[in-house]
């Protein structure tokens, strides 16, 4: 497992290379936008079919995480469900899974635009929180401080030699933080997407998620 | 002898004509289910497919749709509405002839529907939508002959497969449809007979007089050719002078790319200057219309293009075609050279000019093969089953449907004729539940199956289905505009498109080639790159996926045997002599034999295998064989691969290669690798579009953001974990073994050499395995190469930007556990 560790408004983070975020020293694992039941939203909204595997894959991936880092606490940063039906209809088995990866834990679902309101899981439900110098909340704001967001699903391209490798990646300025989502079935946004552009400011960095998440200045 | 309508059989007198022999069998094989006229470019092809039409209305007037005519190309269809409606009025006829494309009018195409024409001019893809409406039945029912010209170049595509399924529909409405078949030479007009037929009864072939051999030679130049490359730069002087001493020449590239360099390089030299215009796909429409506008008006000299001017239409007075690079296929060379002198029984003339010193081989190879008339083309495979699983939505968008039925219909079109009840259900499957071994969507299936019949469980999905009709996925491209004087916005001069993959390594201030022109990016706008024109002299060149093609196994074994003669005085001296010198220093390849050489240089072990196999089989075979050589400990470092050959370096030398060769070694190499290819995920991502499993991007939905969307990339990969039997997988490695990959010519090249394999160590680089270190598109062997070169990439702009100290701060450091 590999990170990048950085500073942030007092707080010493970890941008893991799936794209969750670790704070050591509160034991905090923040993942966002999960999505979780998107493709059966995707089947009643849409009519399209498709593989009906992502929030198997997308638990997978967070109880691997959660086994490593034995986090006191996580955050779910909203959108952690694709709609409130989609949280009704989960199966039984993936139920048993996320009751397994919350028990023993404080668990946080913040709320997102796609999952407003409460859910029928544990956990605490909250529009925001604030830990520290640090904020939580779906949606970035406008003049906020030590604020760490998802929604906009950022991601990088950087140019290599004639080819082009783009990842999901965390945005990071002196005052705020984006994570990137970690549901299996999510798009991404340019980073250089003027919504961003214009939130980031000047002096911004991406840190792109994989094998090896490494940093490089957000161009404009 | 079917007689012609006296007042058709004046009009030709009146104009001097005679009816051609192909013409008048066309005409007596009128009432045959289907027929299949071969004809050279220029043989009055049109005319005998519409002559049966016009001489039926001309002796039974009626009203309704009684011929449709469908061609790959819109214009194409416009230009035979012009071509047609000038006979028809000047004989007389009370014929309704209109066209009907992607380009006609919403209130043209309702007024077609309620009250359609005598002759309906199409696609493939319209004919295909006209059929998903639920009045298709109406529309249809007395349609008498059905005219699909170019079938050649359609079969050649899914769009092809597409067509017939539709015409396997059409045939249920209309009884008495028959079918036409208009076709260039081809290499075997029986497999474009079974193509086309109503299985299963046959079709009628019927074959024009060829007309006269072409005047095809090879380009003398003084400068011999490099070494490596593609451009044909060095010919440029001598073509020059070739225009000069011709009316209209068409100078023919493979890629748009090596179009877009020559194009540059011969204004660089054109001091006269001659008038020349550049053609190819990627340009912007207009810039198109005025290349063709002009041709038409004879007020060029020459056209620097692509395949984009294969296809039939009529620019005028071309008396010369020069084929730049080896030709790779004789097939297209030979409909090519057709474009010359348009006029029947007049040879066609044409030069080849070979872009580096083994294309001299190719071309010779070519050239002969054209003379011989030995024409290649692979064998159609089974029709694909992505296609199949649309035309299975196409019909429920129609309206309820018997399965039992529709599997009759589906086997009576020639590519599905032998299609098993068994791969139909999978696909029917498919489409209703989206065929998960997790049983998700009972609640939302897409067919349901109501008193008998399958429909759709929601009628609304019928415009879904229809806005994702169509077997052509369009990579994702950016127009290109000259930034506007005034103010922001997109409102400069369209000058093409580009692809995103290329647009998102442009950084501002890189220059690049586009229709001829040097301009400058300067930036986005809304998915337009906005450019301004640049004087500088080292621009980029645009690169566009999918457009190499590799030489044939016909033209490839020509080669070989020219390789195998004692001497060859019929090559240019420098050429001969190359030759000659690798006969002495190592040997030369055989047909029945597999040659590898193996020498050390700068400090690496090169191995070059000479399989002749094709550019994408010797790719793959460099993957294959790089993978073993890992396993082996050999340690190979990258490959670069050309139609003939693939040269590894690493860091040992090659010394026992048979186990290499192994078919099931191969094989199970090939399983493997496939997993996280780029070339599968493609391929994947096309299946999925054609098949329904994800929508087509649109424009619309690409300028909203890519937020809501992901990449089809994620839904292969969680195929491939989770249900890695499903349908859509195993069309995809169906579908990318018979392209891309090409394993079946890595097999082909395996079963000729037979283990014969002569492995052949030497002390330092033979003559033929020269150029290959001058090839470009060298592979690196895959592992934590990316993620290096991204790290000192990161570094890199980190130094340059100049951050802050408090954000660049933090070191990155990496722990594995």
């Amino acid at each position: 497992m590999n990170f990048y560790a950085f500073s942030f408004c007092g707080a010493e983070l970890l941008a893991l290379g799936t794209g969750a975020l670790f704070w050591p020293a509160e034991r905090l694992l923040v993942v966002s936008d999960l999505h979780l039941g998107k493709s059966e939203r995707m089947a009643r909204r849409s009519r399209q079919l498709l593989p009906p595997y992502e929030t198997r894959d997308t638990l997978a991936r967070l109880d691997a995480l959660i086994a490593l880092h034995d986090p006191a606490c996580v955050v779910c940063l909203g959108d952690s469900f694709d709609d409130l039906d989609a949280g009704h209809a989960l199966p039984e088995a993936e139920v048993m899974t996320l009751s397994r990866l919350m028990a023993g834990r404080n668990w946080v679902w913040i709320e997102g635009n796609h999952d407003p309101g409460p859910l029928e899981f544990g956990g605490t439900h909250l529009s925001e929180l604030t830990t520290g110098p640090l904020t939580f909340r779906h949606i970035a704001q406008e003049g906020a401080r030590g604020e760490v967001s998802g929604h906009y699903h950022p991601k990088t391209s950087v140019p290599l030699r004639g080819r082009v490798v783009t990842r999901p990646s965390f945005l990071v300025s002196e005052t705020r933080l984006i994570l990137p989502a970690f549901g299996t079935y999510t798009g991404g946004l340019r980073s250089t997407d003027h919504a961003l552009t214009s939130l980031m400011g000047p002096g911004a960095y991406a840190i792109l998620t994989g094998p090896l998440p490494c940093a490089v200045p957000l161009r404009a | 002898m079917t007689q012609l309508p006296a007042p058709i059989t004046q009009w030709f007198a009146r104009k001097g004509w005679q009816v051609h022999p192909h013409q008048q069998a066309m005409l007596d094989a009128r009432d045959a289910p289907a027929s299949l006229l071969i004809a050279p470019t220029g043989g009055g092809k049109t005319m005998a497919g519409f002559l049966p039409t016009l001489a039926e209305l001309h002796d039974a007037p009626r009203a309704g749709l009684h011929t449709l005519y469908v061609s790959p190309l819109k214009a194409l269809a416009a230009d035979i509405k012009r071509n047609l409606r000038a006979p028809v009025e000047e004989i007389g006829l009370d014929i309704r002839i209109e066209d009907r494309t992607g380009d006609t009018t919403y209130t043209q195409k309702r007024r077609q529907r309620a009250d359609p024409p005598h002759i309906l001019l199409t696609t493939p893809e319209s004919l295909a939508l006209l059929l998903t409406y639920e009045d298709a039945p109406r529309i249809f029912a007395g349609v008498q002959r059905i005219i699909v010209d170019e079938i050649h170049a359609l079969a050649e595509s899914k769009r092809g497969d597409q067509l017939m399924l539709a015409l396997s529909r059409l045939q249920s409405l209309a009884p008495d449809l028959r079918r036409v078949g208009l076709s260039a030479t081809v290499e075997d007009p029986q497999a474009i007979a079974d193509f086309l037929a109503c299985h299963p009864q046959p079709t009628q072939i019927i074959e024009a007089d060829p007309g006269p051999d072409p005047d095809i030679s090879m380009l003398e130049t003084e400068e011999a050719p490099p070494w490596a490359g593609g451009g044909g730069k060095y010919a440029i002087p001598a073509v020059l002078e070739q225009v000069r001493a011709h009316n209209t020449t068409l100078i023919f590239h493979n890629t748009r790319a090596q179009a877009e360099l020559f194009f540059h390089h011969l204004w660089l030299a054109n001091e006269d200057p001659l008038p020349i215009g550049i053609h190819h796909g990627a340009l912007a429409k207009e810039q198109r219309l005025k290349v063709e506008q002009a041709m038409v008006d004879g007020s060029l000299k020459a056209i620097v293009c692509t395949g984009s001017l294969d296809l039939g239409i009529d620019w005028g007075d071309v008396d010369l075609v020069i084929q730049i690079g080896a030709p790779k296929n004789v097939k297209r060379l030979v409909q090519r050279i057709g474009r010359a002198n348009h006029r029947y029984n007049a040879p066609s003339k044409a030069l080849l000019v070979p872009a580096n010193r083994f294309e001299i081989v190719e071309c010779k190879a070519a050239l002969d093969a054209a003379l011989a008339h030995d024409l290649d083309g692979d064998p159609r495979g089974p029709g694909p089953r992505d296609v199949l699983c649309q035309h299975i939505l196409n019909c429920a968008a129609a309206g309820p449907f018997d399965a039992a039925t529709l599997y009759g219909e589906i086997t009576t079109a020639g590519p599905y004729a032998g299609l098993s009840l068994e791969k139909f259900e999978q696909c029917l499957d498919y489409c209703a539940t989206g065929g998960y071994a997790l049983r998700a969507y009972d609640k939302y299936q897409r067919l349901v199956q109501r008193g008998g019949k399958w429909q759709l469980r929601d009628p609304r999905a019928a415009a879904q289905i229809r806005m994702n009709l169509g077997t052509i996925i369009d990579t994702e491209t950016l127009k290109v505009r000259l930034k506007a004087r005034r103010g922001p916005g997109s409102g400069g001069t369209p000058l093409g498109e580009i692809e995103e993959g290329f647009a998102s390594t442009l950084t501002q201030g890189d220059t690049f080639l586009i229709g001829g022109q040097i301009v400058k990016y300067e930036g986005l706008n809304e998915m337009t790159v906005q450019v301004t024109r640049s004087p500088s002299d080292k621009p980029r060149i645009a690169t566009f996926m999918g457009t190499k093609f590799a030489t044939s196994t016909q033209l490839s074994t020509r080669i070989l045997s020219i390789l195998q003669q004692d001497s060859w005085p019929d090559l240019p001296g420098h050429t001969a002599q190359w030759l000659q010198l690798q006969r002495e220093r190592s040997k030369l390849p055989e047909p029945g034999r597999l040659l590898i050489e193996s020498f050390p240089r700068d400090g690496r072990a090169n191995t070059v295998i000479y399989g002749f196999a094709g550019r994408n089989a010797m790719q793959t075979l460099g993957l294959l064989l790089t993978q073993r050589m890992e396993a082996q400990g050999l340690h190979p470092l990258g490959f670069v691969a050309t139609d003939y050959a693939v040269l590894i370096w690493g860091l040992e030398p090659l010394r026992d290669p048979t186990p290499l060769f192994d078919m099931s070694n191969l094989r199970e190499g090939l399983e493997t690798w496939l997993a996280g290819n780029a070339v599968m995920k493609r391929t994947f991502r096309n299946s999925a579009v054609i098949g329904a499993l994800i929508d087509r991007m649109t424009r619309g939905a690409r300028k909203s953001g890519r937020q809501a969307t992901f990449s089809s990339d994620i839904l292969y990969d969680t195929l491939r974990k989770y249900d890695p039997d499903h349908l859509m997988l195993d069309i995809t490695r169906e579908e990318a073994m018979k392209g891309l990959i090409d394993f079946g010519r890595v097999e082909e090249m395996v079963q000729r050499t037979q283990g014969r394999v002569d492995l052949i160590e030497l002390d330092r680089v033979t003559p033929l395995a020269a150029p290959l270190f001058l090839e470009v598109g060298r592979v690196p062997v895959k592992g934590l190469a990316e993620e290096r070169l991204l790290a000192e990439e990161a570094q890199r702009l980190f130094d340059d930007a100049k951050l802050p100290e408090q954000i660049t701060a933090p070191k990155r450091w990496a722990v594995p556990y």
